[in-house]
């Protein structure tokens, strides 16, 4: 198995006149989880079906798990496990007759997946479900069955379009939980969200895209100290622009998004003194994270 | 470019077996109720027409109307099972079920889901033809041995309307496009091909027209089996059908690449 799991290069795409992957170049090292992070029309999805050879590129190479894509896409499928970012079960049938038609789909006999199907059950925590109708089950349940249902042809790279998308804090937090297990299994994994927390706990490298272009790309604790390197102050609350000229001289670097005031500052004991005793303010001081980076990187806000 | 399409095709020759299963699954949670809905309107016109009409009618060909209709009717029945199977089942697997799209995420091509489809509508107007012929041998308008004969071109007719059905679904922005297929297309295709009355009835225009279209090959095919009669030009007639049901199968995965894959 060769160590690249994903290859791309200088890959564009355009509908028309709009361009929505634009000359992106990326590599995903097998064993390694690594996020497409970017607002909702950035291409992510776009990108995750070129590597299914689902779409293909205006002009570019991609070779995935060894295969030219999407030329022979076919045969590198077989090894990928896909989370697709809508779920697509099959609502009429239960649990279980849902990863044997799905296992069908990858030539293994009932036999071969009636093998598989209690670990798979055990790893979604479905146990108690596997004769109940998929109809019946929550959306954290149905998702979990989804991820089940992507290991079914026990894949070596897994495609995962926002995982975690509409889902609860808890049933967010399982997902996050299995997907872990599954990285220290040494699978690979290529992830689009637009969640900065899960790109943050999940990823070991990813790449901040806009408009189909990358904007940025490296590990998330290194793109955090490289881009801001510091503690941040949110500021609610009083008028932001004499606030900033007040901050100004004793921070890095000062972003003003809708009503709050994000004040980046080496030393933050400093710029709170200067706020004291200011009425009607709420502060709120933390790390940095890649909500920031992305931030500053963009001057744009996303969702949390 | 050609590369992409060779992409889509059918990947090998058993792929689509586990699209039909998937169906078949599906099918059998709901059997009952489908196979009444696919008999209820065949039966009502073969009953309806054979009767009401054929008191009126007297022979045809030296066979009771009844008998002349029961071959029609398998064929017509075929035909529509085939084609709203494919027209609203199929179209619902790949729009709002997502069906196709969890499928194109596995090993198999677009051409393996869309030979699946067809096999299955094929498969659902085997029944549904196969039945017809079942109450007319019942009745005693056809032999019990020509239903086994009958049931290749049965099945062709199947494999023929579903193809020809998948080019429309390929096409069709919403369910509401598929009535203009079905009025302008497939009902008069009933009346032009032989189905309900003998094809020499019409100006010789439109005889020249019946002979073109897919279902009066299959009426050709399906009726002298039926009735116990030397049938002729069977090679035209199988040829042409395979026509029908091979280019549009093409022109279909051709289609739908360019509306799902891009």
């Amino acid at each position: 198995m060769s160590t690249v799991a994903i290859d791309l290069t200088c890959v564009r795409k355009s509908y028309g006149d709009k361009i929505v992957v634009d000359g992106l170049s990326f590599a995903v090292a097998s064993g390694e989880c690594f996020g497409l992070l970017g607002p909702n029309g950035a291409g992510k999805s776009t990108i995750a079906r070129m590597i299914l050879g689902m779409v293909a590129p205006d002009t570019g190479k991609m070779t995935v798990l060894g295969e030219p894509v999407p030329a022979r896409a076919r045969l590198a499928r077989a090894r990928i496990g896909v989370v697709p970012q809508f779920d697509n079960l099959e609502l009429e049938f239960t649990v279980r007759e849902n990863l044997l038609v799905f296992g069908r789909y990858f030539n293994m006999s009932a036999r071969e997946v009636e093998a598989v199907v209690p670990e798979l059950l055990e790893f979604a925590r479905l146990e108690s479900k596997a004769d109940a109708r998929v109809a019946e089950l929550s959306g954290g349940m149905k998702r979990r069955l989804t991820l089940a249902r992507a290991l079914i042809n026990d894949p070596h790279l897994l495609v995962m379009d926002e995982p975690t998308t509409g889902l609860d804090p808890h049933a967010r937090h399982l997902i996050w939980e299995r997907l872990r297990l599954l990285l220290a299994r040494g699978k690979t994994i290529l992830l689009t969200t637009h969640f900065m927390e899960e790109a943050e706990r999940l990823c070991d490298r990813l790449c901040v895209l806009e408009a189909g272009r990358k904007i940025a790309e490296g590990e998330p604790r290194a793109l955090i100290d490289e881009q801001i390197g510091c503690q941040v102050i949110e500021i609610y609350g009083g008028n932001p622009h004499e606030l900033s000229s007040l901050i100004r001289p004793y921070a890095r670097h000062i972003e003003v998004s809708g009503e709050t005031l994000f004040c980046y500052a080496p030393d933050p004991e400093q710029v709170l003194v200067q706020l004291r005793g200011r009425a009607g303010l709420r502060l709120l001081q933390r790390p940095a994270n890649l909500e920031d980076v992305f931030l500053r990187l963009t001057g744009r806000e996303m969702e949390r | 470019m050609r590369e992409g399409y060779a992409a889509v095709m059918p990947a090998n020759a058993y792929n689509w077996v586990a699209v039909w299963r998937r169906n078949f699954l599906a099918w059998r949670k709901v059997a009952l109720a489908s196979v009444l809905g696919n008999l209820a309107d065949p039966m009502t016109n073969l009953f309806g027409l054979g009767f009401g009409l054929g008191i009126i009618v007297g022979l045809i060909d030296g066979t009771s109307y009844i008998a002349f209709l029961a071959g029609g009717m398998v064929a017509t029945s075929a035909m529509t099972a085939a084609t709203f199977e494919t027209m609203y089942a199929a179209f619902a697997r790949m729009r709002a079920q997502r069906t196709w799209e969890a499928i194109l995420c596995t090993q198999l091509t677009l051409g393996d889901i869309v030979l699946g489809e067809l096999a299955w509508a094929a498969t659902k107007a085997v029944l549904a033809g196969t039945a017809i012929a079942v109450v007319a041998a019942t009745l005693g308008y056809a032999a019990w041995a020509s239903i086994l004969y009958s049931i290749p071109a049965i099945a062709i007719t199947g494999f023929v309307f579903a193809s020809l059905a998948m080019v429309v679904v390929s096409l069709a922005p919403s369910y509401d496009y598929f009535v203009f297929y079905q009025t302008l297309v497939v009902t008069p295709m009933v009346f032009l091909c032989g189905a309900v009355f003998p094809v020499s009835q019409m100006p010789s225009a439109f005889q020249r027209v019946a002979g073109l279209l897919p279902l009066a090959h299959s009426v050709d095919l399906i009726r002298p089996v039926m009735l116990g009669l030397p049938a002729g030009g069977i090679g035209l007639h199988i040829g042409a059908l395979c026509m029908y049901a091979v280019l549009p199968f093409f022109l279909s995965i051709a289609l739908f690449r360019r509306r799902l894959m891009r």
